[in-house]
């Protein structure tokens, strides 16, 4: 392959390409990777605006680390385009090498360099710098991160949020284009967890980053992205804000992937409503003529005690201020209702169910067997 | 990087050449004169040393990791001791005190009169001996390695299903060691098989014998070349072999971690004789040998010989800058390779990598023939080219014997660095590029500070492996380009054991460097395989361990 050169032009002179382009970090155009004969990133389009924060999330082997490595020029790609701020790194005989692409990267292992101090892992990406504006960015930085004065500290003398914080520090020094986070909090313990994202996300806020955070944890891909990008099996399935995968999901596996979620089969009974075995709902305009089945996550579903009941509780767990049910509905299925502490039903109990969606059902069209 | 992979198998693919296209002549000549016997007694010889060294290093591995007896715990390191010690060194300290002249037959036919029936010491029996003490802790280390790391939970399963200590041994731990007794006779078999000087104070006559007296004697370069593929043949058969008897099996144990295996008290007089035991081997295989070479160099002083002579100083310093310049020489080459594996993990970087290394499982005098052809087609090239060169450039001089060094002792110092590069988290390096440094940046800016113990490392072993290497110095040397074993050799063959007594315990001294990292990292709580010596590294590759 003919491979040209492009030569990072500096910091402080990055060109400014024409709208839109210019309002765009990374696009991503058609972007395949084959391991062997499987293809692991199939295809895949997407496009992250500047100062937005996008979240990869899907089952481990789903190709969203691929992808992330192959935007950063870790791994070269079968096929498609990568452009990063207006410049194609990516293409048709085009090829810019990772150190001259201007992303920063943050993994989930601890990757401080561990023979240089806290200043020096964050001077290291600021080689084109004079010495003292150097200095002065580091001060910047860990002013940013918090860390303040731990400039002389080595890695080994630093707690783990803090190895974290200094790593985040080290990414955004350059002022790279787009920050690319691989499980970033992987390692960290659940306490910590919550706290270094909540940090991670206002520092990048502050620093007005645009990055592209992978997971596998439905929960961190909702809290932290302004979109969410669900891949699985090296497709991009679906890709919108938080609230809009989550309540209105494509597909079975969209819907399963951001939280628990159970499909009914459903019919149309007249009165603008469905009806399922476990009770009605509101039904939307445009319904299928096909056969259909609705959504259910277990904050949808509610039931009442009742010795005639249809269903019935077959277990319960205590969940602090909720009790998750299990019911056991009329065809034998099995569903699981979130219900708040101040009802308490024992297992054995016979129950109504109830469907309470605080908005139209999502409805899908139900798959052949 | 791929001249350096060309550079580096050329020796062992013009070897391969000659095997591919079989001179009839040379092979009717050889096969009418010595070439049968010379493969009887080669197969005869490493037959025996096989036997000799499963006794030894299996037996003694499973005394001391299945039994506790007094001083179990310093005899289970020390026993690594010999090696430290030569062949070509306990070789002729053996034939001195054993052999005709020696204070044991003289003492016999003192008792007994002129006509003691003793067996003849200077035969294949008595190299097998010297073989199997020099040889026996390959596999001692791999099988203790294996009975202590994998067998441990197994055993402990076994005994509570019924068995007893022995049985639980027999149908437990000794399959689970069977991989690691039969990577380590390879090993065992392979050093064998390289050497020629040691086996010479034996008048056996191996086929690796065959090469150097062709060589030497009638500088025939076809018929040395022809014999060295037949080394080749023994050596490819013999890992075969291995790979042949491990079959389908895997034996790698899930978890477990290093606990020791729980060892059977003994008591009494079984006790002292498990200690004996361990003694005897020992005293033996080194430290007989040491204090008979001490004795020796002693008396020289006392004799008023100035034992530190010109001469002495003369290969101490050839020795040194061999060593030195040969280890320098292969790290460099080593971190090169090793962070170019790093850097483009692609199919063709791996497979030139490979290349490069390929002459780890070679024996040295195989290496040596084909360093001599490649190196002879050269001095021929460039006198076509016209270009004036006094007498025979590379041919007679260091620079062949350095490249030999460097094609045998690449893979020892590619794999210590790559295995302490891979203790640099992939992401590290990642980090640093998407930071904007180029590979070599990385590799100086974070990968050399990294990895510097390991870089350390491989200087020391490959240096030490540089100074205690014979064959393919006999092979190669310039004239009068003497080394300490070269002249420890020479002297020995004339029975001059007394002067080589003093340049012995230096070699002896020297090797012991790396054989106490060894067993420093023995006594903690895993063997660090990028310290075990050049060949105990190659066992483990063998091993696939």
């Amino acid at each position: 392959m003919n491979r040209s050169q492009d030569k990072r032009g500096g910091l402080a002179v990055r060109e400014l390409p024409d709208e839109p382009t210019a309002l765009r970090a990374v696009e991503v155009r058609g972007v395949s990777k084959l391991f062997g004969s499987k293809a692991a990133v199939d295809d895949v389009s997407l496009t992250l605006h500047r100062g937005e924060f996008l979240t990869l999330v899907g089952p481990s082997g789903c190709g969203k680390s691929t992808l992330l490595r192959m935007i950063a020029g870790l791994i070269e790609p079968d096929g498609g385009e990568i452009v990063l701020g207006g410049r194609t790194v990516s293409g048709p005989g085009r090829w810019v090498a990772p150190e001259d692409r201007a992303v920063g990267l943050v993994f989930q292992e601890n990757t401080l360099f561990p023979h240089l101090t806290v200043a020096g892992n964050i001077a290291f990406g600021l080689r084109s710098m004079s010495k003292p504006s150097a200095a002065a960015r580091v001060a910047d930085v860990l002013n940013l991160v918090e860390l303040p004065g731990y400039g002389d500290r080595y890695p080994h003398e630093l707690s783990g949020g803090e190895r974290q914080r200094v790593a985040l520090a080290r990414a955004i020094a350059p002022e790279p284009t787009v920050l690319l986070l691989d499980e970033p909090f992987a390692n960290l313990d659940p306490n910590l967890r919550s706290q270094v994202r909540a940090a991670t996300v206002e520092i990048l806020r502050k620093a007005g980053a645009s990055a592209l955070f992978v997971t596998h944890d439905q929960q961190e891909a909702m809290s932290v992205g302004d979109r969410v990008a669900v891949m699985n099996g090296g497709r991009l399935e679906q890709i919108g804000t938080p609230k809009s995968v989550f309540h209105l999901p494509q597909s079975h596996f969209v819907a399963s992937s951001l939280g628990e979620a159970y499909f009914l089969p459903a019919s149309y009974a007249g009165n603008g409503e469905l009806t399922t075995e476990a009770g009605r709902c509101a039904c939307p305009e445009d319904l299928p003529k096909e056969e259909v089945e609705i959504m259910v996550r277990p904050h949808d579903v509610t039931f009442v005690a009742d010795p005639q009941g249809e269903s019935e509780v077959t277990a319960v767990e205590f969940q602090g201020a909720f009790l998750l049910y299990e019911v056991k509905l009329p065809s034998g299925r099995r569903i699981r209702c979130l219900l708040p502490h101040t009802l308490e039903v024992q297992p054995g109990t016979r129950v109504h169910v109830r469907l309470e969606h605080g908005h139209l059902p999502v409805v899908l069209q139900r798959p052949a067997d | 990087m791929t001249l350096i992979a060309l550079l580096a198998a050329a020796p062992v693919a013009v070897i391969v050449w000659s095997l591919a296209t079989p001179s009839g002549q040379i092979w009717s000549y050889l096969w009418a004169t010595r070439l049968p016997a010379m493969l009887s007694s080669t197969l005869a010889l490493l037959v025996l040393v096989v036997a000799g060294t499963l006794v030894l290093g299996g037996g003694l591995a499973w005394l001391v990791s299945g039994y506790d007896f007094p001083g179990r715990k310093t005899l289970s390191w020390m026993l690594v001791l010999p090696l430290a010690m030569p062949g070509y060194i306990l070789g002729f300290v053996f034939m001195s005190t054993f052999g005709f002249t020696g204070p044991i037959q003289g003492a016999l036919r003192t008792l007994f009169g002129p006509d003691v029936a003793v067996p003849e010491i200077r035969s294949l029996g008595g190299a097998a001996i010297v073989f199997s003490l020099c040889l026996y802790p390959y596999v001692y280390l791999l099988a203790r390695a294996a009975m202590r790391e994998q067998a441990t939970a197994s055993y402990e399963v076994a005994r509570s299903l019924g068995y007893s200590h022995l049985r639980a041994a027999w149908r437990v731990i000794l399959p689970m060691a069977r991989p690691s007794l039969v990577a380590g006779l390879t090993l065992v078999t392979l050093e064998t098989l390289t050497d020629f000087a040691t086996v010479l104070y034996f008048n056996v006559q191996t086929v690796s014998v065959g090469v150097y007296r062709v060589w030497k004697g009638m500088f025939d370069r076809d018929a040395a070349s022809e014999l060295a593929s037949l080394v080749l043949v023994f050596a490819l058969g013999l890992l075969l072999l291995e790979r042949l008897l491990r079959g389908r099996a895997r034996y790698e144990q899930q978890g477990g971690g290093s606990r020791q295996l729980p060892s059977k008290r003994l008591y009494g007089l079984r006790a002292w004789t498990a200690t004996a035991t361990c003694v005897a081997v020992l005293t033996l295989a080194f430290f007989a040998p040491v204090v008979q070479l001490g004795a020796w160099a002693v008396e020289q002083m006392v004799r008023g010989r100035d034992p530190v002579d010109s001469g002495f100083l003369r290969y101490v310093s050839n020795s040194a800058v061999l060593a030195l310049t040969a280890a320098v020489l292969v790290v460099v080459v080593a971190v090169a390779i090793a962070n170019g594996r790093r850097f483009a993990a692609t199919r063709y970087v791996r497979s030139v990598s490979q290349l490069a290394t390929a002459g780890y499982a070679l024996p040295g005098p195989v290496i040596a023939i084909g360093v001599l052809l490649v190196v002879a087609a050269l001095d021929r090239g460039l006198a076509a080219a016209g270009i004036a060169v006094p007498g025979l450039l590379v041919t007679g001089s260091l620079a062949g014997v350095i490249y030999a060094y460097v094609v045998r002792f690449l893979a020892l110092g590619v794999n210590g660095i790559d295995a302490s590069l891979q203790k640099v988290p992939v992401e590290l390096t990642l980090t640093a590029r998407s930071l904007g440094a180029t590979p070599s940046q990385v590799m100086r800016r974070i990968h050399l500070p990294l990895t510097r113990t390991g870089v350390a490392v491989a200087l020391l072993l490959v240096g030490i492996d540089a100074l205690k290497e014979l064959p393919m110095v006999l092979l190669l040397r310039p004239f009068g380009f003497d080394t300490l074993p070269v002249w420890v050799w020479q002297l020995a063959s004339e029975s001059r054991w007394e002067l080589a007594a003093l340049p012995s315990l230096t070699i002896i001294a020297a090797s012991l460097v790396p054989v106490a990292l060894l067993t420093r990292s023995l006594r903690g709580s895993q063997a660090d395989p990028a310290l075990l010596p050049a060949t105990g590294k190659r066992a483990l590759e063998v091993a696939g361990i």
